[in-house]
């Protein structure tokens, strides 16, 4: 071994320039073709018929219906579905009952099932020829092809995302903060609101963040229980598909334009988490941000 | 405050974890309860904390039945293995969570006193702005501790409180522990595996085995009489040695000791690697040395005996023997149990 050959060796194992410049060039090349490129061309198509036609078509009553159709459902899913996923996160993680396991294969189904088959399922229990639906039509309540009825199919498909987040991190926090709180005096609540939330924020906020854009970009479920009424039952994504489908000259212009508002609301959303985990970050001199998994126990070095 | 248990015991759906333990810790006094994992000793402590309650039993606070009294409100410091320090909170923040949070309210600048009394109590002046993240293992302990001791507790449990430690921290704080026992004259009750641990530091040590109290006492009298073999065994290296006893009288390959008490039959001698000694000449158990192992404090022989036993004893630094030597092992000290 001579000292020139030793100084060509990696300064770690796996951190060969060649391997490294591999790596990192696939990465952002498929970044910028999967990802970026596709975004981009969003907003080019849809000013491509010039920014009158942009602005006619979002300010046209079926979209301007489509985007709050779609802002209300997020608005009533995601924090539904939010207090659900703390609250099962919490049962599995805090308590042992009997079924504990099943209901964490539960939580998992909407995940694995394919988002068109929950919305078929959906229109079989509340339809008119379905479980409840005679009922529910009887009493007056419409579930089917109504807001009541995109807003189960949506959260049907994002009730696993915030539980998901939370029950591994939960899970290596163990009891041991709540029991500490408990022991020096503290209330159910307080314990909540001081101890369990502060330490599994930043994952909420994620379950949140993810939930709400699939909530607002859900198409399957929706498009088999909303019936797609133009103007009435038409979330944004459905009503992106109307658009490309219509016969005009223009008609994939309008389509990107009304994209470009679900894409713009998606970054909203992401760049509100980046900029909250910023300022929680930066709170109280070097306060440590939780974002990764803190196991406050173990600590073998300790 | 007087703690006592009457016939407690829990059941962990099939798992027995503790079966009728009756125990008392007088006012004041320190006391370790040692066993081996699962022998029940962490669900006692979590028992008198209130974080299990028992199926079975009584605990008693003083002349209050304290049995069904929550964690919440039973008044007790609870000291976790692995710290449980509020990791979004500071030192301070840490050790005023528990007046903060308490019915009897308290101006901010009272809390603020407290902590800084309680900062230099457990010697971590100037750290109340730091997280747990921030400082090392053993400071953190002494944080979880300081933050027990906040809410005035009547007694304070510590479930395991070194164990996550290396030994010279580990070392240094139980000597610490015990001049702040003294100091407050608090009542604690501490668990631990480590019998070096609870003998260097209680009163009173409690021994238990698969959820029982097989033994309790000061450490000079669980060690200088150990009540089983199972004692014995836990509380430090012991060789044992087969022979026969014969009215109150022990025949050990050879050498007779004084074994009353102890019913004629096949018996066991447990005799730890001090209690033996090595000699070329005159006597004693005959066997070959196998391993020489020099120590700082001395050296020990690996020997088998002609019985085929291995046997460690200690003998000084400075005695001439190496592997193969031939000789006796003489028998200073011992129990004899039934075999």
């Amino acid at each position: 071994m001579s000292a020139a050959s030793s100084r060509r060796k990696p300064p770690r194992v796996g951190d060969a320039p060649a391997i490294r410049r591999t790596l990192i060039g696939f990465v952002l090349l498929t970044g910028a073709f999967l990802v970026l490129a596709p975004l981009l061309v969003i907003f080019q198509q849809a000013f491509s018929f010039g920014f009158a036609h942009f602005r006619d078509t979002i300010t046209h009553p079926d979209t301007r219906h489509a985007i709050w159709l779609t802002v209300l459902t997020a608005l009533i899913a995601v924090p539904i579905n939010t207090a659900f996923g703390v609250a099962a996160a919490w049962s599995v993680t805090k308590f042992d009952f009997w079924g504990k396991r099943l209901l964490i294969i539960v939580i998992e189904i909407p995940f694995s099932i394919s988002p068109i088959v929950a919305g078929v399922a959906y229109l079989f229990v509340y339809g008119l020829q379905g479980l409840f639906g005679p009922t529910l039509q009887s009493a007056g309540v419409q579930v089917l092809f109504a807001l009541p009825g995109i807003v189960l199919a949506s959260m049907f498909v994002t009730a696993p995302f915030v539980a998901r987040e939370l029950i591994p991190l939960m899970q290596a926090q163990g009891r041991d903060l709540e029991e500490a709180a408990t022991s020096l005096g503290a209330s159910g609540w307080r314990t909540f609101f001081s101890v369990t939330l502060p330490n599994i924020r930043w994952a909420l906020l994620y379950g949140v963040v993810l939930c709400n854009a699939r909530v607002m970009g859900e198409f399957g479920a929706v498009s088999v229980v909303s019936g797609k009424i133009r103007g009435q039952t038409n979330t944004l994504p459905l009503q992106v598909e109307l658009l490309f489908n219509d016969f005009r000259r223009s008609a994939a212009a309008s389509a990107f334009a009304a994209a470009s508002i679900l894409t713009g609301l998606a970054l909203v959303t992401i760049v509100a988490k980046v900029f909250l985990e910023r300022r929680g970050a930066g709170r109280r001199n070097q306060r440590p941000a939780l974002a990764a998994p803190v196991v406050a126990a173990k600590d073998p070095t300790a | 405050m007087k703690i006592a248990l009457d016939k407690v015991a829990k059941t962990f759906e099939t798992f027995r974890a503790v079966r009728g333990v009756s125990l008392e810790i007088g006012s004041g006094e320190l006391v370790a309860l040692l066993g081996p994992s699962g022998s029940g000793k962490t669900t006692i402590l979590r028992m008198v904390a209130g974080l299990e309650y028992a199926d079975e039993g009584q605990i008693f606070f003083g002349d209050e039945d304290a049995t069904d009294i929550p964690v919440r409100e039973r008044g007790v410091g609870f000291v976790f293995q692995h710290y449980a320090l509020f990791p979004h909170m500071t030192v301070a923040e840490n050790i005023a969570f528990g007046m903060k949070v308490s019915k009897v309210k308290r101006e901010r600048t009272q809390i603020d006193a407290r902590v800084a009394d309680l900062l230099r109590l457990v010697k971590l002046d100037g750290l109340g702005e730091r997280f747990p993240s921030q400082i090392s293992g053993g400071q953190r302990q002494r944080v979880a501790l300081a933050r027990a001791l906040a809410v005035d507790p009547k007694v304070l449990l510590l479930d395991e409180p070194f164990g996550a430690l290396d030994a010279n921290v580990r070392r240094d704080l139980r000597r610490w522990l015990r001049e702040i026992h003294d100091e407050l004259g608090i009542t604690t009750l501490f668990v631990t595996h480590d019998q070096e641990e609870a003998l260097d530091l209680a009163d009173r040590v409690v021994i238990l085995d698969q959820g029982r109290i097989v033994q309790e006492g000061t450490p000079e009298e669980v060690c200088r009489r150990p009540g089983s073999a199972f004692v014995m065994k836990f509380l430090g290296d012991t060789n044992r040695l087969e022979g026969t006893a014969t009215g109150g009288r022990a025949d050990i390959g050879g050498t007779v000791i004084d074994a009353q008490d102890v019913p004629d039959g096949k018996v066991e001698l447990l005799a730890r690697p001090g209690d033996l000694g090595w000699r070329t000449e005159g006597g004693g158990i005959a066997a070959d040395v196998l391993r020489v192992i020099d120590r700082p404090e001395g050296r020990r022989l690996l020997a088998r005996t002609a019985a085929g036993d291995t046997v460690e004893i200690d003998v000084p630094a400075d005695m001439q023997v190496r592997a193969r030597d031939s000789g006796f092992i003489e028998v200073r000290r011992g129990n004899v149990f039934p075999a």
